[in-house]
């Protein structure tokens, strides 16, 4: 076979490569060009820089496969950035990671894989895909501190057939140990952590300077409306958050709701963080169609705990509802449903239901 | 798991080119076998530094002197000094446009065309940003530039006109002569420039035929050394150096020479005009037979420089509904080396500046590749090419 393999200048990807040839297959490493400043040079900073395009270069020599580098920048600045900032601004605490996993990664270059000469998809994310029966399944990383199922949930089965994730099985540690006995030059790299396109500085800093609009100050009102303080930018905020609020009446004070529209911060008690169930659109299952059994667990962040939940059609699209109320669920984020291990599907959450 | 070692070979293997259907040559092209002979006592027991006193530093510079001369021979040049040995083409274009400019000062601008090399239009920008005017000129649909319009753009201050003459990407010819009258017809004294990089190896480059006061050349295109060019400069224009040191060859470019360097362009420059007529036919074979059985074989095809004025080496084609990204990778995997548009440090492509100014759309300027012959090749190559191609093309629609 041969696997085009996505290969982002860090270690997993490079592990990744290096277990295709192991097994035999033909590869070819590329590295997706998504970002450029306004020079239309690739940044220097973050993830996705022109030191990790040479990075990889360097694994892919060391490997002796072919290596290119493929321009996404248009399909990346349109699907991805210009929609983050975007649902920012709507008030949604967006995950840009997904929309790329969702239109470039395992759309546009999972298409562009067959004509590419290739058979199969690669990458060095931490989860694992596997045939059961006649269908593919996607479950989580064996090393669960590293498990990136969370953000591959839209893949159905078409995509799976086509997909390859070959570090999935093994743990962090592992995946450093191969590279550093295979003497690759990423094995001690550390891992990327912010989002790709930020570089220096963060998203707040991101947000700063491509949507002006979410760096005006305004003010922060209690649920009921009263103004109980300002703010210098709602960029500083996220759901949930305690501190910082610059507002004390004594007891915890709660970010509920964002609006970058008004410039306006909400805050409110414990109780009023916490809902019972929310609305979900975009909602995809792994299988192909929905699981018999409603009750699911969700994560409804990439790092919350998965917590019981029960998944009902409402409308045209499906809602979840709590059977313990949920602290900090955002409109934005995707709500991801488990059984055990195995991914079964998930959403975007639109909106929440407060405890009655 | 176990680890299997010896399924991933880690050291790299070294160079692929035998077996390779090189059609790049235009980017760059073999190095001349007489070349490397030529350069072997520079890199050996001739290593004097040409800047000394004593016999074995005056060995190293008759060699630089006596390639100067030759040089000077090829090119039609009244006298030797008018060479300047530079560290190749983009370092010559570098000296020829911002030279005139900083040399007349404040006010001196620069009229260019909109489709000459980065390195022409970087450096114009440069000084753009340094407060000098800058006027690119548009060239028409098949990128030729109407020496009307250099006439009309050039005025008292302009410094220098640079136009190329032969397009690098699309290989298309402009009418230097021409476009050097109307330049010194506006302006009698503007200094005419051009990047004769691309077209040498098979144009009569001389500086009667040009009618230019600056002709650029690269080495490598030449089949000589990478890193190595030279700027004809003709005497009595001043130029304010861009490079500054020790005031080798005459002030105009400071540093040590690459004495192995000169002696191997000089040595590919006269094998180039040695074989300028056989090149054109034979390398001219090569691509009208590619173009011929390609064009029989994938329907569709357009050609993007006008097929009576362009160099004989160059095809850049459009191949409708083949996205050259993709082509590209696909004929790498078939052994094919070929290019589009310019690559940026990552690798990824980036759309031609040139294809713009020709008034093409970026979806049809993203469709478009460049294959280019060179002095290997024989009038067969070109068909034998061409079927390598349209299967690959095939295989993809």
């Amino acid at each position: 076979m041969r696997a085009l393999v996505a290969m982002s200048g860090g270690v997993d990807s490079s592990v990744a490569a290096a277990i295709m040839l192991e097994q035999g297959h033909d590869v070819v490493g590329v590295t997706l060009k998504q970002w450029e400043g306004a020079d239309g040079a690739m940044p220097t900073a973050g993830c996705c820089t022109v030191g990790d395009a040479e990075d990889a270069r360097r694994v892919a020599a060391q490997l002796d496969v072919p290596y290119y580098v493929l321009d996404y920048v248009d399909e990346f600045r349109t699907g991805v950035v210009e929609r983050f900032g975007a649902a920012y601004m709507a008030g949604l605490t967006p995950n840009p990671c997904i929309e790329c996993n969702r239109t470039v990664r395992f759309s546009a270059l999972l298409e562009r894989t067959t004509q590419l000469g290739c058979d199969v998809l690669v990458t060095g994310h931490h989860a694992r895909v596997d045939r059961d029966r006649g269908r593919f399944r996607l479950r989580t990383a064996v090393d669960g501190t590293k498990d990136q199922s969370y953000v591959l949930h839209m893949l159905g089965q078409g995509e799976l057939a086509r997909i390859r994730l070959p570090v999935g099985e093994m743990t962090k540690a592992e995946v450093r140990e191969r590279a550093a006995v295979l003497g690759l030059r990423t094995a001690a790299k550390p891992d990327s952590q912010d989002l790709c396109f930020v570089g220096h500085g963060d998203y707040r800093d991101f947000l700063r300077s491509h949507f002006p609009a979410a760096a005006r100050p305004g003010n922060i009102v209690a649920t009921d409306g009263t103004v109980v303080g300002s703010h210098r930018g709602t960029v500083d905020f996220t759901i949930g958050q305690r501190k910082g609020l610059g507002v004390a009446v004594g007891e915890p004070r709660y970010v509920v709701d964002i609006e970058p529209a008004t410039a306006t911060v909400v805050i409110g008690r414990r109780e009023d963080l916490q809902v019972v169930g929310c609305d979900l659109e975009q909602v995809s299952f792994v299988a192909g169609a929905p699981p018999r059994d409603s009750a699911v667990t969700v994560k409804v962040r990439y790092r919350a705990r998965p917590v019981p939940a029960d998944l009902q059609r409402s409308g045209g699209s499906w809602r979840l509802t709590f059977p313990t109320p949920q602290l900090a669920v955002a409109p934005g984020q995707a709500a991801v449903f488990y059984e055990g291990d195995e991914v079964l599907g998930g959403g975007v959450i639109t909106a929440t239901h407060p405890v009655p | 798991m176990p680890l299997q070692r010896s399924a991933v070979r880690l050291t790299p293997a070294g160079c692929e080119t035998v077996g390779v259907i090189y059609l790049d040559h235009a980017a760059t092209t073999v190095v001349r076998p007489e070349v490397r002979e030529a350069m072997a006592p520079y890199l050996d027991e001739c290593f004097g530094n040409p800047s000394g006193v004593h016999r074995v530093s005056q060995r190293a510079k008759n060699a630089v002197e006596d390639a100067r001369e030759r040089a000077a021979a090829l090119l039609g040049a009244a006298r030797p000094l008018e060479i300047v040995f530079t560290g190749g083409g983009t370092e010559a274009d570098n000296l020829a446009v911002a030279g005139p400019v900083l040399a007349a000062g404040t006010g001196a601008g620069v009229v260019a065309s909109a489709t000459e090399h980065q390195a022409v239009l970087e450096t114009a920008a440069f000084l753009a940003r340094l407060g000098h005017p800058v006027t690119l000129l548009p060239v028409d649909g098949e990128g030729r530039i109407d020496p009307y319009a250099v006439a009309a753009a050039v005025t008292e201050e302009t410094a220098v006109v640079s136009v190329m003459a032969a397009n690098n990407e699309t290989g298309v010819l402009q009418p230097l002569r021409k476009i050097a009258e109307a330049a010194k017809g506006a302006s009698p004294g503007v200094a005419v420039h051009t990047d004769a990089v691309q077209a040498f190896i098979a144009e009569e480059i001389t500086v009667e035929e040009t009618g230019a006061d600056l002709i650029a050349l690269a080495s490598h295109k030449l089949g000589g050394p990478k890193g190595m060019g030279l700027l004809y400069v003709r005497d009595g224009v001043a130029l304010e150096p861009v490079i500054h040191g020790g005031g080798q060859e005459l002030g105009r470019r400071s540093g040590t020479h690459n004495v192995a360097g000169i002696v191997g362009m000089v040595a590919a420059m006269e094998a180039s005009v040695a074989d300028r007529a056989d090149f054109r036919r034979r390398v001219g074979a090569a691509r009208n037979g590619f173009e011929a059985r390609l064009a029989e074989l994938v329907p569709g095809l357009e050609a993007n420089a006008p097929r009576d004025a362009r160099l004989p080496q160059h095809a850049h084609l459009r191949i409708p509904g083949i996205p050259a990204e993709t082509l590209l990778i696909r004929l790498d995997q078939a052994g094919v080396a070929a290019a589009a548009g310019s690559a940026c440090h990552s690798g990824a492509i980036e759309i031609s500046h040139v294809l713009a100014a020709m008034g093409m759309s970026e979806t049809a300027a993203a469709e478009c590749v460049r294959f280019s012959f060179g002095w290997v090749d024989e009038p067969r190559d070109g068909v034998a090419a061409a079927e390598v191609v349209a299967q690959v093309i095939e295989a993809m629609r």
